[in-house]
């Protein structure tokens, strides 16, 4: 393994495994087993299929549907359409950022793919037989793809439903930062960089796809939804109050989860199809969708078209920034973003960067196309911004013939500084960036790269070495920045030690992958000097586990698992009482170390914390509630900022324009870290997910609105060739801010790879006159370049 | 629809059923049989979830049709381990955290068990074309190689009347 970067040696032994111990994960046994229990394993008596019949038109009118072919077919149940729903007002649902979204058409498809009406039939293979038999008549109407298209005054309005005040479609507008001032100091800039950057639209493409099992029990008034969802609380609020019933006769479970990336956080279609139609004919309704309904129909990341400006003097100190960006929303703003902002939390755009005038703003922008604005593995629009401003951050150092890790180092915001108050208003906790620059310029032989790069050059040889120095911003959220319709964005833990000094723990947050069972365990022996294989931990049942707001944004570790340290501490306060009792001893007078409290001086005197919890339940002290258990909701004060310093070797075939990934060093700093296998697991996920739009993925439509990515076909996931081997280093800056000083680490290698690995790529071809590339940079597109720079095998 | 009657061995027990000709052997297994240890993770071959082996043959069990299984032998992860025991792969998945979501690792260790079948030590870039037909979307694969070195290794080994250790912490 890699340089784990633990500063300090672990506190607890290894058979206790708290913090810093690369503990073996305990949910492992059963997937290694292939008894995991994901969504389609289930089955319950009576259970029907339901399946979607989707359009083929990116817009059109629906001028009939005629099911009557489908419900001959025996097995086919019932066909239920938009107009259907109408009658129960179920055709439209609210989505988290304000607009809406139809459940299904009463008359008009706004995208290719999207569901038109639902078949429920007897088994899966009889669905899909009613969905071939439906008839559908379309009328198309014209298309939209293009956002800019989107924004001319004589563009067709694709949202009618908005009233003639909103004859447009233009969603939003929302700034950040000081124009005047940023406008001020740009012009006085000595140096001025622009550049238009497009992240395109991508896809979470998690190996499972979304899927649930409606389960309506009318005699007990009981909804029980069994759901690919990583926010089953807000789901059941929310089902509660769409639907009516009575929230505590609905349970969300999720079991176990194939992966989640953020697109499980949504409300999709299929979901509340399988609900309607299980509160219909009183069974058990399964959904799944299939791999081409996924990449085609649920929800879609980036979409940003970036126009950036940097302003900078000669010698390379950045003085401003100025942004103006197009959001492309699809036909909805169903953005999974919490924020009270329309952007999420894009305007971290000014990045590791100390300069005092920022100016932001973004259009949000309806397209014929499925929702966009939802994540992938990234808290709300934060890749969008750490592309742009590690992109211009280069071209600046190339421009000025400055070596851009130098420049980075010239420009950081220093150790000292923090808390760092940006120009747009976040205040970052901890950070020591040229610590992690540093450990990786060493980790790569920076400088007989940049010699070796000469070398090449000279031969004609195409070689670039990009970095990316990023700023993440996860762990939503303060409740006064983030809130999911109203409930605020605290999360939770509930701990229960039994008499035999077993612990059984709740958490509000839920796992798809990141090992929850495991270091949600680790934090509780840290605190507790339980060992981690006495402690077992839950999630995923909205009727057992405590109320909580689900993960993604990086939050688990520093929203619920602050609310699990708090919680642990509060059974030790209560274990401190049960001690001084048992010792006949001042509470003042104990000390607590591995696990057990004893009488300061006199080591010998001592009772360990399973002891304790054998007399919370058989000796506690007169006056004292019996039992060890506490529970804790956390509002974190702050956003958690890790941060890292990425970066990428490319070499490019002059031939066939193919980049390929020579060598990936990524020093990441996430805080104090629980279990550091676990944190290098989630780094080579993310930077994967961070080389894979870089330079295979992308969702796109020809003019007509048809997605030409709509399978595994055409949407190209890196497989084991292709995939750099990865190198990991860590620096630990702890947040202050953080009961255990954690910081979140899921999502800044997707958040940080993408920059290094373009700014490789565009610094091999510097010096042929490219400035820029969009990503995905495939063969395709390099060799194009090539061939207009004359450049040959 | 008609069905039609077939007999096969899974993971060495003999199974009938009668089907639609149309049923995917994925399905057979999965909703017939209830063995769900193996997944599906799309349509079109690419990402390797319903990896089983057919006669020790590697095979995409959402691209083959559960009456072409007739006579055949089929092994599953269900298959892998013996009892308690664990398969060496499957216990270098959970020593190497070859795994995040779980939800590709049964194809992966199915087609890894393929894979050092044919070739007992394989290079780091011979493992990584082996399961080059298997998508996972959570590990970034570093792992999961390292997984597969190891249990190449014990593998190769000469066969041991202990028990392999089991270390608390990876690697």
């Amino acid at each position: 393994m890699a340089d784990t970067g633990l500063k300090e040696t672990p506190q607890t032994t290894e058979a206790v495994g708290g913090m810093g111990h690369s503990v073996k994960r305990k949910e492992d046994p059963r997937f290694i087993r292939g008894q995991g229990e994901y969504i389609d394993d289930l089955v319950l008596p009576g259970m029907l299929w339901l399946d979607i019949v989707r359009s083929p038109y990116a817009h059109a009118t629906i001028k009939g549907i005629d099911a009557s072919e489908a419900l001959k077919i025996p097995g086919v149940l019932a066909v239920i359409t938009g107009a259907d729903l109408e009658k129960a007002g179920l055709h439209w649902m609210p989505t988290l950022a304000g607009d809406k979204q139809m459940v299904l058409p009463t008359d008009t498809v706004m995208y290719q793919s999207q569901e038109v009406c639902a078949v429920v039939a007897t088994s899966r293979y009889i669905a899909a037989d009613g969905v071939a038999a439906v008839l559908v008549d379309y009328e198309p109407l014209p298309v939209i793809v293009d956002p800019f298209k989107a924004l001319e005054p004589d563009a067709f309005v694709l949202r009618p439903d908005r009233g003639p005040d909103k004859a447009n479609n233009h969603i939003w507008h929302w700034e950040s930062g000081d124009r005047a001032a940023t406008d001020t100091a740009m012009e006085a800039s000595e140096v001025r960089v622009s550049e238009d950057i497009y992240i395109p639209r991508i896809h979470v493409a998690s190996i499972e796809t979304c899927g649930c099992i409606a389960d309506w029990n009318a005699t007990r008034g009981q909804m029980t939804l069994h759901m690919t969802s990583q926010a089953p609380h807000a789901i059941r609020t929310v089902l509660a109050l769409v639907s009516g019933l009575p929230e505590q006769n609905i349970r969300v479970k999720t079991h176990d989860i194939g992966g989640g990336f953020g697109g499980k956080v949504p409300v999709y279609p299929g979901y509340v199809l399988a609900v309607v139609a299980s509160l219909t004919v009183g069974k058990p309704v399964k959904w799944i969708e299939d791999r081409s309904e996924n990449l085609q129909a649920d929800s879609f990341a980036r979409d940003y078209h970036i126009h950036v400006e940097l302003g900078a003097t000669k010698a390379g100190k950045i003085t401003s920034l100025k942004v103006k960006t197009v959001a492309d929303h699809g036909y909805t703003d169903a953005a999974a973003d919490p924020s009270k902002f329309p952007a999420g939390l894009f305007n971290v755009i000014t990045g590791s960067y100390d300069f005092d005038n920022a100016f932001v703003e973004v259009d949000g922008v309806y397209t014929n196309k499925p929702p966009g604005g939802v994540a992938y593995r990234c808290s709300f629009r934060v890749t969008e911004a750490v592309h742009a401003i590690e992109r211009m951050v280069d071209i600046l150092a190339h421009d000025i013939g400055k070596d851009p890790a130098q420049l980075r180092m010239e420009n950081f915001i220093q150790p000292d500084q923090f808390p760092y108050k940006t120009p747009t208003g976040w205040s970052y906790d901890s950070g020591d960036y040229p610590r992690a620059l540093k450990k990786a310029l060493d980790m790569i032989g920076y400088d007989d790269l940049r010699k070796e790069q000469l070398e090449k050059r000279a031969k004609g040889e195409l070689m670039g070495i990009g970095i990316s120095s990023f700023t993440e911003i996860v762990g939503a959220g303060p409740s006064h920045d983030f809130d999911i319709l109203g409930i605020k964005m605290f999360d939770s833990c509930e701990i229960r030690v039994h008499p035999t000094g077993k612990v059984l723990a709740r958490i509000g947050v839920q796992t798809q992958g990141q090992g929850h069972e495991t270091t949600f365990a680790q934090i509780i022996a840290e605190e507790l000097g339980f060992p981690v294989a006495d402690i077992k931990i839950e999630y995923g049942d909205t009727d057992t586990a405590p109320y909580g707001l689900g993960t993604y944004a990086s939050r688990s570790t520093p929203v619920a698992g602050a609310a699990t340290a708090i919680a642990a501490r509060k059974i030790r306060d209560k274990s401190r009482k049960i001690a001084a009792h048992l010792l006949e001893a001042s509470e003042d007078d104990l000390e607590w170390t591995n696990g057990k409290f004893s009488v300061k001086g006199s080591p010998d005197k001592s009772k360990t914390i399973q002891e304790i919890a054998f007399a919370a339940y058989t000796n506690h002290p007169a006056g004292m509630e019996a039992g060890l258990e506490a529970v804790d909701y956390y509002d974190p004060p702050n956003l958690t900022f890790p941060f890292g310093s990425y970066i990428c070797v490319v070499d490019i075939d002059r031939g066939t324009g193919q980049v390929t990934v020579r060598r990936f060093v990524a020093v990441d700093d996430c805080g104090n870290i629980i279990n550091p296998m676990i944190v290098d697991g989630q780094i080579h996920g993310g930077l994967t997910m961070g080389f894979a739009p870089s330079l295979y993925e992308e969702i796109s439509y020809d003019e007509l609105g048809n997605n030409l990515a709509g399978t595994f076909m055409d949407y190209l996931l890196p497989t084991a060739v292709e995939t750099p081997a990865w190198e990991t280093g860590k620096t630990i800056t702890p947040s202050p801010h953080h009961p255990i000083g954690a910081k979140g680490v899921g999502e800044s290698a997707t958040v940080g790879a993408p920059p290094a690995i373009a700014n490789a790529v565009v610094d091999a071809l510097w010096h042929l006159g490219v400035r820029n590339i969009d990503i995905p940079m495939t063969p395709q597109k390099i060799w194009a370049i090539l061939n207009e720079k004359g450049v040959t095998a | 629809m008609t069905t039609q009657h077939i007999e096969l061995t899974v993971n060495g027990e003999a199974r009938e059923a009668d089907v639609e000709p149309r049923l995917l052997l994925v399905h057979l297994l999965r909703d017939v049989f209830l063995m769900t240890g193996t997944h599906i993770g799309c349509d079109t071959s690419n990402c390797g979830a319903c990896t089983v082996l057919v006669d020790g043959e590697s095979a995409k069990s959402c691209t083959m049709l559960a009456v072409s299984a007739e006579g055949r032998s089929i092994k599953t992860i269900e298959g892998m381990a013996d009892g308690a025991n664990l398969h060496a792969l499957q216990q270098a998945f959970w020593d190497q955290h070859g795994l995040q979501c779980g939800f590709c690792t049964p194809g992966m260790i199915m087609q890894a068990s393929w894979l050092l079948a044919r070739n007992p030590d394989p290079t780091d870039m011979e493992i990584r074309e082996g399961i080059a037909g298997n998508l996972c979307r959570c590990t970034g694969y570093v792992n999961i190689v390292k997984a597969i070195e190891q249990a190449a290794t014990e593998l190769r080994a000469p066969a041991s009347t202990d028990a392999p250790a089991e270390p608390a912490v990876a690697s």
